[in-house]
């Protein structure tokens, strides 16, 4: 088992060192010069040349990129180009927006899926269970920025319960910030939802036929009781994998829905960097995405092994 | 004894009639708070270290005060300094400053804040995106606290109008190095907050020695997506959208009571950008033939959806020295086509045009391009983004056709540079800029400026297509926005509800 951790985590830190490489090499390619950008069309060279040296972009490209890269390794994510500050305080920030936002998402499409899900699979072929695939399938069809349009549209703009975006920041207090988070959560949610309202159908009807179902049955536990005991723990296993791949999409889809409602999350801050051309922001959080997702992956492969008790490929 | 289930849809219930009533409760009280939507957000708050129109949009005349300002007529009106004259050479300007001036961490506003800004400014390690502004000075002597004297090496006639600009924003030695994220400066408004991707906040600043604003809080909101735009507006989370480019949502706002619509002008001319000095349009009969291919009123309505006005030449309808040269190059396809016989491209020729994002662009290029396809010039479109665009096009010189619009109030003397964009060159034109850098006098001024147009328009240096609109969306009840922009600006000064 240890030499599994330490060989996940040599791959983990060639992953994202490699992906440190790649950024770094794509962004120098891309045509573009931040201080151009920032100085606009009246710049002088001798102006453009001084911001050039404050930004470091005198520099050969192999010493920033060791700079930049042993900075990493330290924990060190540099400072903005254009905003002035360090990269790990602006991460913090639009954490404190994507993270919440798609914690909230993943809690109401739980919310909505599982008691969806034991419903159809209670119901089976009856009026309800048609209802609950219908809503899947609406669900699955509607891309979460559509969904988005359509809450703004009944929420903001005529029923005016929920701004129409923007946040006010958590320092506003933590109602009026959940407030401004719950229609974008919630166009995240339905989509999600419908998915994992139909894997919990099928994963319930599959353990209901098994044995183990029939026997408790036959012991007269009732029928509530045993979709709730006996089916639904079991069925929880795929429900939970399925759950898990989705945290990634969940951020993802996060990007999109930050800018139909002018969330200032992560993904915003990815999509202005990019357009201002602040490559030390880019650079890291696209270095802290990849760090993410590789992350995410170990886990799930550590907590699989773990409950695997076979012997794992090459150590038998 | 309710249910468990009737308890929860109770108090799911609850909490939405909860979060209705107090938006409702927010409505009820008399306003002296403002927000402004704006669709792009500053990449940082110090308007002397940045060229974004959005860092003025929110600092300038709110936050941060030049020598003198520009008002919403476009007229010089005090700033930090309450007068100011210059001597009969035009080469000696004496600032007489507000006596109670003070920054907004307390320090006083004197006459060696303004040297220490006007001395950074032109420094050889400045960062100030219109260095240019600051080149003719020669010293910056400060007799007493209350005056600064200017002594330029040279006359420049928009010297005070330079000097009015948020690049010139007076600023202090304490606060200069942070003002980007903290901005300090000595205006009636001061820096509260900047929730960064959403909003910057400005409260009333309580010490300020001039006439105190009406709204005690300006929030700007930034929104760049044109949907969520309408939505934030029709939602009423935003009192006045400034600078609003989704024309094709006008008609709705204008018919809605709740709204009202201003239409001005902005200093933003229009340009079919031409590479004068790349084959075939360093041929005049080329570039005369592509100004009568172009449709302007068309072009408006199709763009703008009415709401421009054609120019004839570089030089805003507003301002005094205009000249109408609209008539110049007439529509005319047929006269288009024997032009471009006679240059040798009777068949037309293939082009590329360049396309940088504004919407007023990327919809204006494909007018554009059917235009002159109708012809014979076949334009191949490419949208680009930013960066790319200032890298290649702008610096790099390396296009043939863009389209763009010169938002830098009275720019005209770009064509004279050397190596600008646009690879023009007119002994006539450079000779009419020197003269005017020599003259004082408005009228003289005027005529010169009358001339330049002329020279432009007879070369046909570039496409001239239409004045960019300013477009402000508002809640009915408010007053004291600007209808005409002729600054980067949100001056919110003046702002009321009634």
């Amino acid at each position: 088992m240890l030499a599994f951790l330490l060989r996940r985590l040599a791959s983990l830190i060639v992953t994202v060192w490699l992906a440190s490489i790649v950024v770094f090499t794509v962004l120098q390619l891309v045509p573009g010069d931040p201080a151009l950008l920032m100085l606009g069309v009246n710049a002088q060279p001798d102006t453009l040349a001084a911001l050039r040296s404050q930004m470091g972009l005198d520099q050969p490209i192999l010493t920033r990129y060791l700079h930049w890269a042993g900075g990493l390794a330290r924990g060190d994510l540099g400072v903005s180009l254009t905003y002035a500050r360090p990269v790990a305080d602006l991460v913090a920030e639009r954490l404190a927006v994507t993270l919440p936002l798609s914690l909230l998402s993943l809690v109401l499409s739980t919310m909505l899926a599982l008691p969806l899900g034991l419903l159809a699979a209670a119901r089976r072929g009856r009026g309800s269970d048609w209802a609950v695939l219908g809503f899947a399938q609406l669900g699955v069809s509607m891309p979460s920025f559509w969904i988005a349009i359509l809450l703004i549209l009944l929420f903001s703009l005529t029923l005016h319960w929920f701004p129409a975006g923007g946040f006010p920041g958590w320092s506003g207090g933590v109602g009026p910030a959940l407030h401004a988070l719950l229609l974008p959560a919630l166009a995240l949610a339905v989509p999600e939802a419908a998915i994992l309202a139909r894997v919990t159908r099928t994963a319930v009807l599959d353990t209901l036929g098994e044995d183990h179902i029939r026997t408790a049955r036959a012991k007269g536990v009732g029928r509530m009781a045993v979709l709730l005991r006996h089916a639904l723990p079991n069925a929880l296993i795929p429900v939970a994998t399925v759950l898990g791949l989705q945290i990634s999409f969940l951020v993802a889809g996060a990007v999109v829905v930050e800018n139909v409602f002018t969330l200032p999350g992560l993904g915003r801050l990815l999509y202005q960097a990019i357009g201002q051309r602040d490559l030390i922001v880019v650079q890291g959080v696209v270095v802290l995405l990849a760090l993410f997702v590789v992350l995410v992956n170990a886990l799930v492969d550590i907590a699989c092994a773990l409950a695997d008790p076979r012997p794992k490929g090459g150590e038998s | 004894m309710p249910t468990a289930k009737q308890r929860v849809t109770l108090a799911a219930f609850a909490a939405m009639m909860a979060l209705a009533a107090a938006s409702q409760a927010a409505l009820a009280q008399p306003r002296t708070d403002l927000v402004v939507g704006m669709a792009l957000e500053p990449p940082h708050l110090d308007p002397t270290a940045g060229a974004a129109g959005a860092i003025k949009e929110v600092t300038y005349a709110n936050l941060f005060e030049p020598l003198l300002r520009v008002d919403a007529d476009g007229k010089l009106v005090p700033g930090l300094a309450e007068r100011w004259n210059v001597s009969e050479d035009g080469l000696t300007y004496r600032f007489t400053l507000r006596p109670n001036a003070k920054f907004h961490d307390g320090t006083t506003a004197d006459s060696a804040d303004v040297k220490f800004t006007l001395d950074r400014a032109r420094a050889a390690e400045s960062v100030n995106a219109q260095k240019a502004y600051f080149a003719p000075i020669a010293k910056v002597e400060t007799p007493d606290p209350q005056t600064a004297v200017v002594t330029l090496s040279r006359p420049d006639g928009l010297f005070l109008f330079h000097m009015a600009s948020g690049d010139a924003a007076i600023v202090a030695p304490e606060s200069a190095a942070t003002n980007k994220q903290k901005p300090v400066g000595t205006g009636p408004f001061k820096f509260d907050r900047w929730v960064a991707g959403d909003r910057v906040v400005l409260v009333r600043n309580p010490d300020y020695d001039g006439a105190k604003p009406k709204i005690d809080r300006v929030t700007f909101r930034f929104i760049s997506d044109p949907a969520a735009q309408v939505a934030a507006l029709k939602a009423g989370d935003i009192d006045a959208f400034t600078l609003f480019s989704t024309y094709e949502a006008l008609p709705e706002f204008r018919n809605d009571p709740a709204f009202t619509v201003m239409v001005g002008s902005t200093e933003g001319e229009t340009l079919l950008s031409t590479n004068n000095a790349r084959k075939p349009f360093d041929d005049v009969r080329v570039r005369r033939a592509m100004a009568h291919a172009i449709d302007r009123q068309t072009l408006i309505e199709g763009v703008l959806y009415g709401n421009g006005v054609a120019i004839g030449s570089h030089f805003p309808p507003h301002r005094e020295g205009y000249v109408d040269l609209t008539g110049m190059y007439p529509y005319d396809p047929a006269k288009a086509k024997a032009l471009l016989a006679e240059a040798g491209y009777p068949n037309g020729f293939d082009t590329t045009l360049r396309l940088p994002p504004p919407p007023y662009a990327r919809r204006g290029g494909e007018l554009v391009a059917a235009m002159l396809a109708e012809v014979g010039i076949r334009a191949k479109i490419e949208p680009v983004e930013w960066a790319a665009w200032l890298e290649k096009t702008f610096k790099g010189k390396d296009y043939d056709l863009t389209m763009i619009a010169h938002t830098e109030p009275l720019d005209i003397d770009i064509y004279a540079r050397p190596d600008y964009y646009f690879n023009y060159k007119s002994e006539r034109f450079n000779a009419l800029n020197d003269e005017l850098n020599r003259t004082q006098d408005p009228a003289k001024r005027n005529a010169l400026y009358g001339e330049q147009q002329k020279v432009l328009a007879e070369d046909a240096v570039n496409g001239f297509l239409f004045m960019l609109p300013s477009v402000t969306v508002q809640k009915a009840g408010l007053t004291g926005m600007w209808v005409n922009r002729p600054v980067q600006a949100n001056d919110v000064t003046g702002v009321s509800w009634k």
